[in-house]
């Protein structure tokens, strides 16, 4: 690949060499579970930016009807306790579903590639303090962890996207240290020494670019899990608080049942489902398209 | 092993001790005075110096001393002591019949590799992994245990044969909830060791794929898989929180989200003191037993 980019452009446009990127692109689409996976967590992103916007579901606390009334023509998903339309609170929840997922990955993704960067390339004395301080924090139970930290910061969204994200960067970061550690010594990070390249500009511009699969897998991943994890929270008592979400709907389901009123749990499980399900997809995706040790194979 | 344990003592210390805010105010409601919380925070030890807070929960680590409960006033290593039993005859059965299971799936799995068996396989780990383990346990519940009445609904009952009508749908679940997740590392785990040169090699000499599955392969395997397993038995002992929690077992995971329901500290300190006490002791289980299986590690 690397030979083909140093020829001279006496080619076609269309033999130009394609980047990792292009290919990776190039086979995420081709394959239509990926590409349904894909569109699938925009919508849910679509419907969580105007949710936020309150473009719709904007009048979710609005009582309709009846208490607990099945689901109907009218409410597909019928109605709460307060006689709250559960499909409102089932799309106002996608808001903070999606956000808690966003901001928990980017708060891991930015611990653990700081970390896990800093680590692999420096090395020594550094190296050991970043191991030290990872090992001792997955000797931590995660609940535990989530539990300590939501107890600090007081209860509410701000508290779920810490505690989430300040707990689940470990993984990314040991992942990032091993690839950067097998990078640092290739000849493309001493070429751009020799060119006078400074550390910070060989680690973040040279090495990071090339480990940027992991992150990008990893960042899939850690989405959904936070989604995953918000149910735990709220079930706890720690999550989110004064605005629906898929946890505290699951969670209020735990009374709900004994009456016979399952549509809040389904609703909000099916939600939850769907976009779970198809971002697993994705990662496995761009898993695929994106890590050089699976190539060819299949 | 011994800084690792000293730094998750510098972490519980740090979260509890310094930054989790003033507890005596939590205890004694919002009409406290002044002078009675002093009296409160002397009693519970909080105006000591912060070293000695310190060094308290270091010492705990080793002597299991974790002082008293705040909102029941037992003596916490007590109250583990009741725990684990019932903690224990969910988490251990349910543990051994999930990884037994996951295993074999994997196998068949790998076995029919690229096949229509194994997309199915797969997509159905990940489909299962995708539905909230609040929901398994809600559903499970209401309908194999109240509805058809095929499970005991909640409730234990200490002894040998007595508790097993109690545990059976929780070991369920646990294996349904694991299924996903393990299949699918098993099944990487696997197919990784199958694109190796020895297999190629193996499969040359004219050994059937059920013997390199089995002889070779799976034996390889074994490190990672290892790994995998033994790492997860520590956390075996608070068991799962939720289940237990849904199902009355009056195990450790009950008595952790008791503690997390009343904010009392020094419950969740000890039960967090504890899983990293066996967290540390079994990753050195786990180097030792890497010896055991890999001749190569036992060379260097």
């Amino acid at each position: 690949m690397e030979q083909v980019e140093k020829m001279p452009n006496v080619e076609s446009e269309t033999q130009k060499s394609k980047s990792l990127w292009v290919h990776a692109f190039n086979q995420l689409i081709a394959d239509p579970f990926a590409k349904f996976s894909f569109i699938i967590v925009g919508l849910y992103a679509l419907v969580a930016i105007l949710s936020g916007l309150e473009v719709i579901a904007g009048n979710w606390d609005m009582q309709f009807g009846d208490g607990y009334s099945a689901p109907s023509l009218k409410h597909i998903f019928g109605t709460d306790l307060f006689g709250r339309s559960v499909f409102l609170k089932t799309i106002k929840g996608t808001e903070v579903a999606m956000s808690v997922g966003l901001v928990t990955a980017v708060i891991s993704m930015i611990i653990g590639v700081a970390l896990g960067a800093t680590a692999g390339y420096f090395g020594g004395k550094i190296d050991e303090v970043i191991v030290w301080f990872y090992t001792t924090v997955t000797s931590i139970p995660y609940i535990m962890l989530l539990v300590a930290i939501t107890f600090i910061l007081g209860k509410g969204l701000i508290a779920v996207y810490l505690a989430l994200g300040l707990s689940s960067w470990v993984n990314l970061c040991r992942l990032i240290r091993g690839e950067v550690i097998r990078h640092k010594d290739r000849e493309y990070v001493h070429a751009a020494a020799s060119i006078g390249a400074s550390e910070f500009t060989k680690l973040f511009k040279h090495i990071v670019p090339n480990v940027l699969h992991i992150v990008i897998i990893n960042f899939s991943l850690q989405f959904q899990v936070a989604i995953k994890s918000e149910v735990i929270l709220s079930y706890l008592g720690l999550g989110v608080q004064g605005r629906p979400s898929w946890g505290t709907m699951i969670n209020d389901a735990k009374q709900e049942l004994a009456q016979g009123v399952w549509w809040q749990l389904a609703a909000a499980t099916l939600a939850m489902f769907v976009v779970v399900l198809s971002l697993n997809i994705l990662g496995d995706a761009l898993r695929d398209a994106l890590d050089p040790k699976l190539k060819g194979k299949k | 092993m011994v800084p690792i344990l000293l730094g998750t003592c510098f972490i519980i210390f740090v979260l509890f001790n310094m930054v989790a805010g003033d507890p005596t105010q939590l205890l004694l409601g919002k009409h406290a005075t002044a002078k009675q919380m002093l009296e409160l925070k002397r009693e519970l030890g909080l105006d000591r110096p912060f070293f000695a807070q310190y060094l308290d929960i270091v010492k705990s680590a080793f002597t299991f001393d974790f002082g008293r409960s705040w909102s029941t006033k037992q003596e916490i290593i007590e109250m583990i002591k009741i725990g684990a039993m019932p903690s224990l005859t969910v988490s251990i059965p349910a543990f051994i019949l999930s990884t037994i299971v996951s295993i074999a799936v994997s196998l068949i799995v790998s076995f029919f590799r690229g096949g229509k068996l194994d997309r199915i396989m797969v997509f159905a780990c990940v489909a299962m992994m995708s539905i909230s383990s609040l929901a398994y346990i809600l559903f499970a519940q209401k309908f194999l245990a109240y509805e058809l009445g095929l499970f005991e609904i909640s409730g234990y009952e200490p002894g040998f044969p007595y508790f097993i009508p109690y545990i059976l749908l929780p070991v369920l679940i646990w294996v349904v909830l694991n299924l996903g997740p393990d299949v699918r590392f098993y099944r990487t785990i696997i197919l990784d060791e199958i694109y190796q040169d020895y297999v190629r090699t193996a499969r040359a000499k004219g050994l059937s794929e059920k013997m390199i599955l089995f002889k070779h392969v799976l034996k390889n395997a074994m490190i990672p898989i290892i790994t995998y397993v033994v790492i997860q038995i520590p956390f075996l002992i608070l068991g799962a929180l939720l289940i237990e929690s849904f199902f009355g077992i009056p195990g450790l995971g009950g008595i952790t989200l008791n503690a997390i329901n009343s904010s009392d500290f020094p419950v969740i300190r000890a039960m967090t003191v504890l899983s990293a006490v066996a967290y540390i002791i079994f990753s050195v289980i786990t180097d030792v037993l890497y010896t055991l299986v890999d001749p190569r590690v036992r060379l260097k």
